[in-house]
């Protein structure tokens, strides 16, 4: 059912098929975040993976900015309903930073730089679907924005696109992370709609 | 289930300032919720389109009327509308209230600073009336942070509990005009001021930021500079998809 307002028009922006169901598309960079944002000196920068046999894959700056660097061109869209389209960023696919890990779970948590988590199906981190951005419109990733490194999960809700990514823990079970205890939908696939718990 | 589109009745209109004001709707079937969570209103045009914006709740009462206060935004598509055109008696569909992070809860014992940007005061406002109606005798502060006098929101209630409320204090900072009187000048928002101004880092107390992007990003990371643990400090963007950067 819908309750008709009459008076209001909108802005709009249908016949886009690029913007999922409820969204609305900005020409801006919107920050959602749930507190201060962490200051990392890529010195100290680490990412991992860890796995269930406890074995855990780590890369300094150096060795992670060695693994091949790949151009993403994306929409990208925030359960807040904002959109994003056509954004360019730079970073390492998660296949390349996989390619040496051994495991039969199907989860994953990502842990950023403060505390944030988030759970993904391991299945949505592969095949070039998921990357390690550190680079946003051709200039280094801005701290507020996640820098030095966020995850980019694009084809998800933004918010498991963990900003001051600090590495990945294979679970055998699907953990709920930090905004997914909080109400928020354990997969989020905006196509589908899947915002809230 | 709190998810769903609902049915609200708007029952009040009430200007806040010249650009934003406080709309009471009627939920049937509404089943409590927590000061500083947001709903999702839906307005959909005569032709079936439709356009979704999140606000927070400002009211804390848990019976079936909620209110939300709205600012307008220029170039806004559902703000304006909200604001200038939305009649008592008109319907429209709402969704929540959700959210389980940026709340506070009446069992909390910690004292509590809320730091308000502008519009962001809304869901600090929520906590505020919510914490004035509950028994909970922690001690509550508000610093918020305006343009000029007429921009504030509730400015009545809030005198009137800063006066009597033994456990309710609100400071004012001004950036570009001050009241008459005002001891002065508008200034930016600097971390002395703000320290000056907020509950002392020990103990610590549970720490709430609300305002546009920049507002609530320069506080936290003078909070954490000044010593407030990170884990402490719970921050919200307001004011649509503004402050882009």
């Amino acid at each position: 059912m819908g309750i008709i307002s009459s008076g209001f028009h909108g802005k709009r922006q249908r016949g886009n098929p690029a913007i999922p169901p409820g969204q609305y598309e900005t020409e801006g960079f919107p920050v959602l975040t749930a507190g201060p944002a962490p200051n990392i000196p890529l010195d100290d920068w680490e990412f991992f993976i860890t796995t269930e046999t406890g074995r855990r894959h780590t890369w300094s700056w150096d060795s992670f900015m060695a693994l091949p660097q790949v151009e993403i061109r994306t929409d990208i869209h925030c359960v807040t309903s904002w959109s994003r389209l056509g954004t360019s960023w730079r970073g390492v696919s998660l296949d390349a930073l996989f390619e040496d890990v051994q495991t039969s779970c199907e989860f994953a948590t990502a842990h950023s730089y403060g505390g944030y988590t988030t759970n993904v199906p391991l299945d949505d981190l592969l095949d070039g679907r998921a990357w390690v951005a550190w680079e946003f419109d051709g200039e280094p990733l801005e701290r507020a924005h996640g820098g030095p490194a966020r995850l980019l999960v694009p084809h998800l809700y933004f918010w498991k696109s963990a900003k001051w990514i600090n590495g990945i823990e294979l679970t055998q079970d699907d953990v709920p992370g930090f905004w997914e205890s909080n109400g928020y939908h354990l997969h989020g696939d905006p196509w589908r709609e899947e915002r809230y718990s | 289930m709190s998810t769903m589109w609902r049915v609200a009745d708007v029952v009040s209109g009430v200007p806040e300032t010249e650009t934003s004001r406080t709309i009471g709707l009627r939920v049937a079937g509404l089943d409590g919720y927590l000061a500083g969570q947001h709903i999702d209103i839906r307005l959909t045009a005569d032709d079936g389109y439709t356009a979704v914006r999140s606000y927070s709740v400002a009211s804390a009462r848990m019976d079936e009327v909620l209110e939300i206060t709205v600012d307008e935004l220029a170039n806004g598509e559902v703000s304006p509308y909200l604001v200038r055109d939305l009649a008592v008696g008109d319907q429209l569909e709402i969704r929540g209230p959700v959210g389980g992070w940026f709340v506070w809860r009446p069992s909390n014992p910690n004292p509590v600073q809320l730091i308000a940007g502008g519009s962001g005061v809304v869901p600090l406002m929520s906590m505020v009336r919510a914490h004035e109606e509950s028994g909970n005798p922690s001690q509550f502060r508000l610093l918020y942070s305006l343009k000029s006098p007429e921009t504030g929101f509730y400015q009545d209630e809030l005198r009137t509990l800063d006066r009597e409320s033994a456990k309710f204090t609100v400071d004012y900072v001004y950036t570009r005009k001050v009241p008459e009187a005002w001891p002065s000048l508008p200034a930016r928002l600097t971390a002395e001021t703000l320290l000056a101004n907020i509950l002392p880092a020990d103990p610590a107390p549970d720490i709430f930021v609300c305002g546009q992007t920049v507002f609530v990003e320069t506080v936290a990371e003078w909070l954490v500079q000044a010593g407030y643990p990170a884990a402490t400090i719970k921050t919200e963007r307001f004011g649509g998809t503004g402050g882009t950067r």
